[in-house]
């Protein structure tokens, strides 16, 4: 298989100058490779930077050691201190991050929330409106909220929103964070096979699971912290 | 591709006092920077400063026009500057009766600078007019209403009106929500954000909140003290502050 994904020796240590200067280690030299086509679980124990880790790949986080490399556009990027601008590109094409959290922005229609990622890449919007139609159907977002800011929704409908956003464009990379935390079953298997589906296109999935069964469905390996 | 607008070693100082001292970064087109930092930090100083709004003392500003040019701002004549502040460029201020012309109607405050640009034909200029009230949510009936009568939201909004009519390259907005209540400054960030993705536009924006940075702003500047102390995408500031300053102002609000 082809890596896409590679990462060596990453450290990350928070220095919080307000409470004395005090440093939290998180993560002490961590290296993983994931090819195209793979889902790794994370996996470790709560505090063990699990979501940091996917944070430091995304650019959320600033590493304090290591290196990132990540395939982008036919080459390889080396993205620990990369310029903002590089980082929104390698963003944009080709690394994608899915929490359970939705950022509801105030007056904005769920459908355009979930399009929006579409009409950056350039896709007409009347057509990225159905692609987005389509998947918040899959998702089991009633069709009479679609016009409405998620606002008022309830937390796994806005959960849901955002996995559909997450999934509207295809990611060479995706970070997944725990996507179907307090999902009901039937929910969870939508996602789950969102998960499986971007993995037969070609993603390579690096995601963070807190069910066991779920891990053993989606995943082909495990990464332990 | 250059950069839209490179700023290089940018100082102001008045008198004894440091304004802002040694700031340079770079925009790029379709980029949003927000310039956060309390007040009296110098955010507002360095965005006269890069806007030909305010001589900086020292230190240089390029633009790269739209023929591709990279033209020293301090270099430009006088008449050059205007012409470049009218048509590629707006300029929105926090009190809009500053970026307002308040004793004309509505509807020639947006006309005016389509006018600027060479447009002479009456019926083009009113429709110009009332596709951008549209735009900004005022209904067309009050076109002909001078600014006095609007509310500080509707006067924001037709400050804005007036600025992208001309389809300008690069915005500067001075604390755009500054002064407004709540309700009224969600629709407005709303509208900014849509407007500014829709149109491609590249900004920069002063603000010191930081809810507003993060709803429009790809990239941020921190100030303190005159000084760009921190720079970075605008989640990695916000989420991993590396300063003790910006941890500090990150830390000091509730929830952004």
């Amino acid at each position: 298989m082809t890596a896409i994904l590679k990462i060596e020796g990453l450290c990350k240590e928070f220095t919080l100058h307000q409470q004395g200067g005090v440093r939290i280690p998180v993560l002490d030299g961590v290296s993983l490779q994931v090819d195209e086509g793979e889902t790794v679980a994370v996996t470790g124990a709560s505090g063990r930077g699990k979501s940091s880790l996917l944070k430091l790949i995304y650019g959320t986080y600033l590493a304090t050691r290591g290196a990132i490399h990540v395939r982008h556009c036919g080459g390889w990027v080396q993205t620990i201190r990369a310029a903002p601008r590089a980082m929104i590109e390698l963003r944009r094409q080709t690394i994608g991050y899915v929490t359970q959290f939705l950022r509801v922005i105030p007056r904005v229609p769920a459908l355009e929330i979930v399009a929006e990622p579409l009409i950056e890449r350039g896709m007409e919007p009347s057509l990225a409106a159905e692609r987005a139609s389509h998947l918040l159907a899959r998702l089991n977002i009633s069709e009479k909220l679609w016009g409405l800011s998620p606002m008022t929704f309830s937390g796994g409908e806005q959960q849901r929103v955002n996995i559909a956003r997450g999934f509207a464009v295809h990611h060479p990379i995706l970070l997944l964070d725990e996507p179907t935390a307090s999902l009901d079953d039937d929910n969870r298997h939508r996602v789950l096979a969102l998960v499986e589906e971007a993995r037969a296109a070609g993603s390579a999935i690096l995601a963070v699971f807190h069910d066991e069964a779920e891990r053993r469905r989606v995943c082909s390996r495990e990464v332990h912290l | 591709m250059t950069p839209l607008l490179s700023v290089t070693g940018v100082c102001k100082n008045y008198g004894a006092r440091v304004g802002c001292a040694d700031v340079s970064f770079d925009l790029w087109p379709g980029e949003v920077l927000a310039i956060v930092g309390e007040s009296g930090s110098g955010k507002t100083t360095l965005l006269k400063c890069i806007s030909g709004q305010m001589e900086a003392s020292s230190g240089s500003v390029y633009y790269t026009t739209r023929d591709d040019r990279r033209v020293a701002l301090d270099a430009m004549s006088e008449a050059e500057r205007r012409f470049l502040m009218r048509t590629d460029w707006g300029f929105v201020h926090q009190d809009a009766r500053e970026g307002l012309r308040m004793g004309v109607s509505a509807g020639a405050n947006v006309g005016e600078r389509l006018m600027a640009v060479g447009e002479r034909h009456y019926g083009r200029i009113r429709g110009a007019a009332l596709d951008w009230l549209a735009r900004v949510e005022i209904t067309g009936d009050r076109i002909d209403d001078s600014p006095w009568s609007y509310s500080g939201g509707m006067r924001q909004r037709l400050q804005i009106a007036r600025n992208l009519v001309t389809a300008p390259r690069l915005v500067f907005m001075d604390e755009p929500t500054g002064g407004l209540d709540v309700s009224v400054q969600a629709r407005l960030l709303d509208l900014l954000r849509g407007l500014v993705r829709k149109l491609g536009l590249a900004a920069v924006i002063v603000t010191h909140d930081l809810a507003v940075a993060r709803l429009l702003s790809t990239r941020m500047l921190v100030m303190q003290g005159g000084r760009a102390i921190e720079t970075g995408l605008t989640d990695q500031i916000l989420e991993d502050p590396q300063e003790p300053y910006t941890q500090l102002l990150v830390s000091s609000v509730l929830q952004v």
